[in-house]
């Protein structure tokens, strides 16, 4: 921060959050040496999140737990996030670099919406995140690879709408659902049997969390459920009222279900 | 080689504090109340895209009247600030009195040192969990950093304004209510019918970001004169 003055003097980077922290010299680095991280350097990796469209929106679920190796790091961490009002953000990845994707990605929308008084489009936000990973290639191509997932509710038409990423920085926009993480070939492999456009919203909740049960049936990483411990997937919608998170009791219903359901 | 005049520190101040009030006194004014559902600001525009009211943060909303580019490039830099702040530490490390010292701080300087001093007077209004806890803080072209209870009004007729306001405004009034009484407030001092109104809310209660224009229904009621 430049003392108790405002940052009248920056310079002009528009009305993008990032550029403007880059310019102070305030943004955030985790520039690795030629060498690259030492062997064993194993930071927690969050897991299986995935995403699919339903008749009124979207509905966009994480699994709590984050795996280094062999090893539970965290059993319940969040990878769900409201990205804005109208949309949703998800991780995989290494967690420690996702989160705080994240967490410029939410100021960055927030930023702009203040500094111009509109909102990005749905599609400029998609592409906005797209470069966000794109900027972290050197550190993907250490090791250290962050992939979001992005959901959100075009105001123009109404619809859901679900992007995938790489790590590259490549967008895509999904017709039906997305996933990303260790545990989604799974996730998507079980919805592909069950999916259909158009489906209400218990039912895409079903869905969604019984494709989180499979993926940890399958994927050491990935957490399902957990009865015992009381800890159950983030799960929220994002409609055209906005971003709401679906209450746990409804979540952990849903959960029972799919853990009934899913061999 | 010339040597700059001599001119006298009180002479400098006198010189451009006339000039800067000079151009405020043309701005039309803005007023802000402690309401029962949060902080009300309301202000005379004429122009439906050009807003003189804004949001900074969760609870904190600006507003500027005088030159348009001068306060505008102070809404900037305060949303900068206060999104860097908040993106450093965390949400509720933003607070309205850091703004608005920021403020005064950065037209104090420009005051002194700039090539001319900012045209403008701005307000910085923040909402509490109980109106006890609201602020509102008035910055002038010259750095001075007011904290104002319960009312206060900044442009070019603010002190009658904020007189007729002080006349009108007792214990903390409904929303409807005070909307009723600055607007009658404004026309008495104007003596004139209002060229459009701008509105906004800082709410009491809500998700984590508080402000939101009021809509033309909302402001509808005090759009008529009498």
């Amino acid at each position: 921060m430049t003392g108790s003055l405002l940052p009248l003097g920056a310079p002009l980077p528009g009305a993008s959050f990032t550029e403007l922290i880059r310019s102070l010299d305030l943004a955030p680095e985790w520039a690795l040496g030629p060498d690259g991280a030492p062997a064993g350097f194993q930071p927690p990796d969050a897991t299986t999140v995935l995403a699919l469209r339903y008749d009124s929106g979207v509905v966009m679920v994480g699994d709590r737990q984050a795996t280094a190796g062999y090893d539970i790091a965290h059993r319940h961490i969040q990878k769900v996030f409201a990205a804005d009002s109208y949309s949703a953000v998800a991780i995989s990845g290494t967690a420690g670099l996702g989160v705080e994707l994240i967490r410029l990605f939410q100021t960055e929308l927030e930023h702009y919406e203040k500094l111009e008084g509109v909102r990005l489009s749905l599609d400029g936000k998609a592409t906005y995140l797209a470069r966000m990973v794109r900027s972290q290639l050197p550190m993907a191509l250490q090791g250290f690879v962050v992939v979001p997932l992005f959901c959100g509710i075009d105001p123009d038409d109404g619809t859901g709408h679900v992007f995938t990423f790489d790590a590259i920085g490549g967008r895509y926009e999904e017709r039906d659902f997305g996933a990303a993480g260790s545990g989604s070939r799974e996730a998507r492999a079980y919805l592909r049997t069950v999916y259909s456009p158009g489906s209400a919203r218990t039912e895409a909740i079903d869905h969604s969390i019984a494709a989180l049960v499979a993926a940890a049936g399958q994927d050491l990483a990935t957490g399902g459920p957990d009865l015992r411990r009381g800890i159950y997937p983030n799960v929220v919608t994002v409609t055209a009222d906005g971003v709401e998170e679906v209450d746990e009791t409804a979540v952990a219903a849903a959960a029972e279900r799919a853990l009934e359901v899913v061999r | 080689m010339t040597l700059p005049f001599y001119v006298a520190p009180e002479q400098l101040v006198k010189d451009r504090a006339e000039y800067a009030r000079k151009g405020i006194a043309r701005g039309r004014s803005i007023a802000a109340l402690e309401v029962q559902e949060g902080v009300l600001l309301l202000a005379e525009n004429p122009s439906r895209t050009l807003t003189k009211i804004s949001e900074i943060y969760d609870r904190i909303a600006f507003a500027g009247v005088g030159k348009y580019n001068e306060f505008e490039s102070l809404r900037v830099a305060g949303i900068r600030y206060a999104d860097i702040k908040g993106y450093q530490y965390g949400r509720r490390d933003v607070t309205g009195k850091s703004l608005a010292s920021a403020f005064s701080q950065t037209l104090g300087n420009i005051f002194v040192q700039g090539p001319k001093p900012f045209e403008v007077e701005v307000l910085v209004a923040e909402v509490g969990r109980t109106v006890a806890e609201d602020r509102l803080f008035k910055v002038t072209y010259d750095g001075t950093l007011y904290d104002k209870r319960g009312y206060t009004a900044i442009g070019g007729q603010a002190d009658e304004l904020s007189d007729r306001l002080g006349d009108a405004y007792e214990a903390t009034p409904g929303l409807v209510e005070a909307l009723a009484l600055a607007a009658e407030a404004f026309r008495d001092v104007e003596d004139r019918a209002i060229d459009g109104w701008e509105g906004a809310l800082l709410a009491r209660e809500g998700p984590p970001r508080r402000f939101r224009r009021l809509t033309k229904e909302e402001l509808g009621g005090i759009a008529t004169p009498e």
